[in-house]
């Protein structure tokens, strides 16, 4: 640590004013921060000290990302396997989604890195650690048969158009990481549509695929009707069914879920409203029940797709979600409410927590005034009767 | 001594009446600025070839619609001056409709319904409230088809990259090389979607307002 602390201090004169790579400061001064506490103190008024920043916001949030993960490269693993028959041991199950998952990791934060520098460097802020998030984030709701490429293009369409556009770290409307995925989804629907782009199945020589292989994920047999073919609440509940590569287990999510809460980073109140709404709506179709998809029990909806994911993850976002305490019930409530609805309701879309959660980032704004002006309003109505009662 | 004496006559392209055709390329884009016409730009500049079409109709129909209201100026009533202005704009609109469906009948049929949509194109009654109606026929033509250029370059903008990223083509023709393909690129199907017309607008006005400063609004 010392050494690597002296090497810091020597370089340092290169790249502050005057010096050679004076324009690469804010690179030099990203990676001293990600390595120590920056050596500059407040000169000036009063200051209240507390080690909850940014950087260990995120670095939270990351943690809380480790079991999705873990869980998601074995999964692939496991999928992948089982397609082709193969009987494989967990070690080797694990071992080829790590080497499936990480270039994708790999090349979302390359790409997404590169154009925070880029931008922190021509308009002088620091580099941000909001991409730490997004750019694992990413990875883990995308099918792990994207192409590399795209992802890079997905990356860099939603920190420019999604976040710097904005004004950077903290001012975006929509979720970036969300807003990536909805790139792909749009501009590229063969890739993240379909029956075949959950599983990897480029088969090498000798192999394939068994008997009777389907790659279609559980959402998918309901928006075609073959609920008999749905795995079971279990297999569900543990993510062992085809997805993106981090959404499958709800088991895993619950584990980043705690996290998240104990620790104060993601809030309760939006992922109980989220899974309020989901419920609620739930029930209502089983109340009218009209077709089979409306009969299936509420609960099934939240532990099928990315309902699980989107709600302890992406929703629970503090940038771009509802600010006030009410507001926070109202948005988590609409999403369970809209992505049951796009689930059930519209057959162009098997999934609906991303549409439903990035139509609802647009919203939190528009929520949290309302709520704030009726806050307002109550309490000049209380000043006013109390005005009444003394005169 | 005649009434005329005290007013010179004005050189045709005098700076005054070059800056009518200049300022709204950039300054005081209709689009980029002024933020008009949006509509007409999300809907049809999938492909190169109706951007073009649309800007040269309306072009025509600006610059010959200032041209009549000015004519008419001085004896349109007020009141019903809109009316007036929305007769010659539709009736000029019917023509280019007519020559379309004459010449070039397959890209009328793309253009389907936006064609005569032109007549509810704000930036052409705009410019007819604004100008035409107080000025000269020559100053009047200047300022519609500068405005129409305007719009021109930015709908032109948009298409050329709509059409090359959402299709690989440019006029119709394959522009991006097959052997892209085969190492795995595919087009972009979110640039067909008006969405992307709009992200693509608004990328044009920021690098427009990047580079003129006195644009960006600070207060």
């Amino acid at each position: 640590m010392k050494a690597i602390h002296n090497l810091l201090d020597k370089v340092r004169p290169n790249f502050e004013k005057g010096g050679r790579f004076e324009k690469l400061y804010r690179t030099f001064e990203a990676f001293e921060t990600f390595l120590f506490v920056a050596g500059n103190v407040t000169n000036r008024g009063s200051h209240i000290r507390d080690a909850m920043d940014m950087k260990r916001t995120m670095f939270h949030v990351v943690i809380a990302m480790t079991p999705v993960l873990l869980f998601g490269m074995w999964n692939v693993g496991f999928q992948h396997y089982k397609a082709i028959g193969m009987e494989v041991d967990l070690l080797d199950q694990f071992l080829f989604g790590l080497i499936k998952v990480l270039p994708i990791i790999v090349v979302s934060y390359a790409s997404g890195l590169a154009v925070e520098f880029i931008f922190a460097t021509i308009r002088n802020h620091e580099v941000n650690e909001g991409f730490l998030v997004s750019g694992l984030l990413i990875p883990l709701i995308i099918p792990v048969t994207t192409p590399l490429w795209m992802i890079a293009l997905a990356t860099v369409f939603a920190v420019i158009i999604g976040k710097e556009v904005f004004g950077g770290t903290g001012m975006n409307i929509l979720n970036p990481a969300l807003l990536a995925r909805a790139f792909l989804f749009f501009a590229y629907p063969a890739y993240l549509v379909g029956d075949d782009v959950w599983i990897y199945t480029n088969l090498q020589e000798g192999q394939q695929l068994i008997d009777g292989f389907s790659g279609a994920t559980p959402l998918a047999y309901l928006a075609i009707g073959e609920i008999e073919k749905l795995p079971s609440v279990l297999e569900m509940f543990l993510g062992t069914i085809p997805g993106s590569i981090g959404e499958t287990s709800t088991l895993a999510v619950l584990l980043g879920a705690l996290v998240l809460i104990a620790t104060g980073v993601g809030s309760l109140r939006i992922m109980l409203s989220v899974v309020a709404g989901g419920l609620f709506t739930g029930l209502l179709f089983n109340i009218f029940a009209v077709n089979p998809y409306m009969e299936i029990p509420a609960y099934y909806h939240l532990i099928m797709g990315g309902f699980a994911f989107g709600t302890v993850y992406m929703a629970t976002d503090p940038v771009s979600a509802s600010q006030t305490g009410t507001g926070k019930y109202i948005y988590g409530f609409l999403i369970g409410v809209i992505t049951l609805l796009i689930r059930v309701v519209n057959p162009a879309y098997p999934e609906g927590m991303m549409l439903a959660i990035l139509f609802m980032n647009v919203f939190a704004p528009l929520i949290d005034h309302y709520v704030v002006q009726a806050n307002i309003k109550k309490r000049l109505k209380r000043m006013q009767t109390a005005e009444v009662k003394t005169t | 001594m005649s009434e005329y004496s005290n007013t010179p006559k004005e050189a045709l392209f005098s700076p005054q009446n070059r800056k009518l055709l200049t300022n709204p390329l950039g300054k005081d884009n209709p689009i980029n600025v002024q933020v008009l016409g949006i509509c007409s730009v999300l809907a049809i500049t999938v492909q190169l070839r109706t951007s073009i079409v649309m800007a040269i109709s309306v072009v025509a129909v600006m610059g010959l619609a200032n041209v009549i209201i000015s004519l008419l100026r001085k004896t349109i009533p007020p009141r019903i001056r809109i009316i007036v202005q929305l007769t010659v704009i539709a009736s000029l609109v019917i023509l280019v409709d007519q020559v379309l469906k004459a010449f070039v009948y397959d890209v009328s049929r793309q253009l389907s319904v936006f064609v005569g949509l032109i007549i509810t194109n704000c930036i052409i009654m705009g410019r007819l409230e604004a100008y035409a109606l107080n000025n000269k026929p020559w100053p009047s033509f200047l300022d519609g088809i500068g405005n129409a250029f305007g719009y021109g370059w930015v709908l032109l903008t948009v298409g050329f990259f709509r059409e090359l990223f959402g299709s690989g083509t440019l006029m119709g023709y394959q522009v991006i090389p097959g052997f892209l393909y085969d190492l795995g690129y595919e087009n972009n199907g979110f640039m067909i979607l008006p969405p992307m017309a709009l992200i693509t607008v608004g990328i044009i006005i920021w690098v427009h307002r990047h580079r003129d400063r006195s644009l960006v609004d600070i207060s």
